[in-house]
């Protein structure tokens, strides 16, 4: 199988307050234990998946477990080389409201009339455009912890021993713009209806990343807490186009 | 002279202008004329352009005037553009805004506030030339110091930096908070699948 290479653009700040959002907690009064478990399953699952974890997803999840042991320590046991008597999570709680002040400004800059994208004056040549490509309301740990669900509902026996239809990222991504052609939209549960391996769901998810990357699909979540839905975004002949002819660069690499 | 005449003296000179005009500069092309009066007439135009509900307005973007299409006919304007512009990922909008509102700022201070690696990001801003190096930072390294340009205040329609919307006090910040409602589903032009390669920075 081809390795596809996805671009994270979020950190680990954005994975906690995605894991704050989704467990309707403060963050002023972050459940630690709770947060460091599931902040450690995702890192395993992004990891599992191949994606490219940076070096600082590690270090936060290092702070987590240090932060969650000295929680643990009964509150009149002072440490004397560590601040006395703050919260151990003060630290983590301002870096998070720091971070979230500018996720916040940069959402109020992209939703200004913005050059070349809702406004055009005469230039000589094009600027930007701003345009946060493909996930609308959705982040990419939306999704895996999404995954995460359809993983855990998977029997958990294996008596069906893989009958060894290896099927390739690219393959499933033409399989599933058809489906999608075909229904109009879906609901991203639904994408994995028939899988019965973690693997199957896993290069499913991958080549839905992939489709959302190239322009192909568009995903989004139509409620806070709602399902998470996934349409075409064009053309399909354009799109089946797209993705062989990167297939015959593949094979011509193979070869 | 007129009014009229003037007017119509303005609007030529904006129409033929490829960046905002100042009123310094208007000032300079129309010898005689009082600054007091072109701006009273800018003024005068930016209401009569909204009033007819014109295919253009007159802007206030980086400390001048520029004549700027109707946002409502945006998709129109977009058609006629074979070239689709660059596109700008969260994070690097994320990093712009905190260069915007806490410049001059150093890399390592960045990095602090996203928790990321800001190199990447940063190369971009610069390459667009949405930042610029303003200054070294008066520390050990004395590392450089990061700001904003003009093109900055052009790209986010931005009279001047004081124009940017406050920041959230840090005590309304605390979670949960409900989704952004307003926000479509997709944007018309998020949806084109041409030509993606230059979309994204940062890669590899």
């Amino acid at each position: 199988m081809n390795k596809f290479q996805l671009e994270i653009f979020e950190g680990p700040l954005d994975l906690l307050l995605h894991l704050i959002k989704k467990n309707e907690v403060s963050i002023t009064d972050i459940p630690i234990a709770v947060i460091t478990e599931q902040y450690l399953a995702m890192l395993e699952l992004m990891e599992g998946l191949d994606l490219d974890v940076a070096g600082e997803f590690l270090v936060m999840a290092a702070t987590l477990v240090h932060i969650k042991s000295r929680m643990l320590l009964p509150a009149d046991e002072t440490e004397p080389d560590e601040d006395e008597g703050g919260d151990p999570r003060d630290e983590l709680v301002r870096r998070l409201l720091e971070y979230q002040r500018f996720k916040d400004a940069a959402g109020e800059l992209e939703r200004r009339d913005i050059l070349r994208r809702d406004v055009f004056a005469r230039s000589p040549e094009p600027t930007e455009e701003v345009d946060t490509v493909g996930f609308e309301s959705v982040s990419l740990f939306d999704l895996i912890s999404a995954l995460r669900t359809v993983l855990e509902r998977l029997p958990k026996d294996s008596a069906h021993q893989v009958v060894l239809e290896t099927v390739s990222v690219r393959e499933k991504m033409s399989l599933l713009l058809d489906d999608l052609h075909r229904r109009g939209k879906i609901v991203f549960q639904e994408l994995f209806a028939g899988a019965v391996s973690r693997l199957e769901v896993i290069v499913t998810f991958l080549a839905m990343l992939e489709l959302v990357k190239i322009r192909a699909v568009k995903i989004w979540q139509e409620q806070a807490a709602g399902p998470i839905v996934i349409a075409p975004a064009a053309p399909l002949e354009e799109v089946q186009e797209k993705i062989a002819g990167a297939a015959i660069e593949d094979e011509d690499h193979g070869a | 002279m007129e009014r009229d005449q003037l007017k119509s003296i303005l609007e030529s000179l904006l129409f033929a202008s490829e960046e905002p005009v100042t009123l310094a500069r208007f000032a300079e092309v129309l010898e005689g004329i009082e600054r007091k009066e072109i701006a009273a007439a800018l003024a005068e135009m930016q209401s009569e352009y909204d009033a007819a509900a014109r295919g253009f307005r007159l802007s206030e973007v980086a400390g001048g005037f520029q004549l700027r299409t109707a946002r409502e006919n945006a998709d129109w304007v977009k058609k006629l553009y074979r070239d689709r512009p660059a596109r700008m990922s969260r994070a690097t909008l994320e990093t712009l805004a905190i260069i915007a509102y806490k410049q001059p700022i150093t890399r390592a201070e960045m990095e602090a506030i996203r928790g990321v690696d800001v190199d990447g990001v940063v190369a971009t801003l610069l390459d667009r030339r949405l930042i610029r190096i303003v200054a070294r930072k008066d520390v050990p390294g004395r590392p450089f110091l990061y700001g904003t340009t003009p093109e900055f205040l052009q790209l986010f329609n931005l009279k001047d930096l004081s124009q940017l919307p406050t920041l959230k006090e840090m005590e309304e910040m605390t979670l949960p908070q409900p989704a952004e409602e307003e926000t479509p589903p997709v944007s018309s032009d998020a949806v084109t699948a041409e030509e993606n390669s230059d979309k994204i920075d940062t890669q590899d």
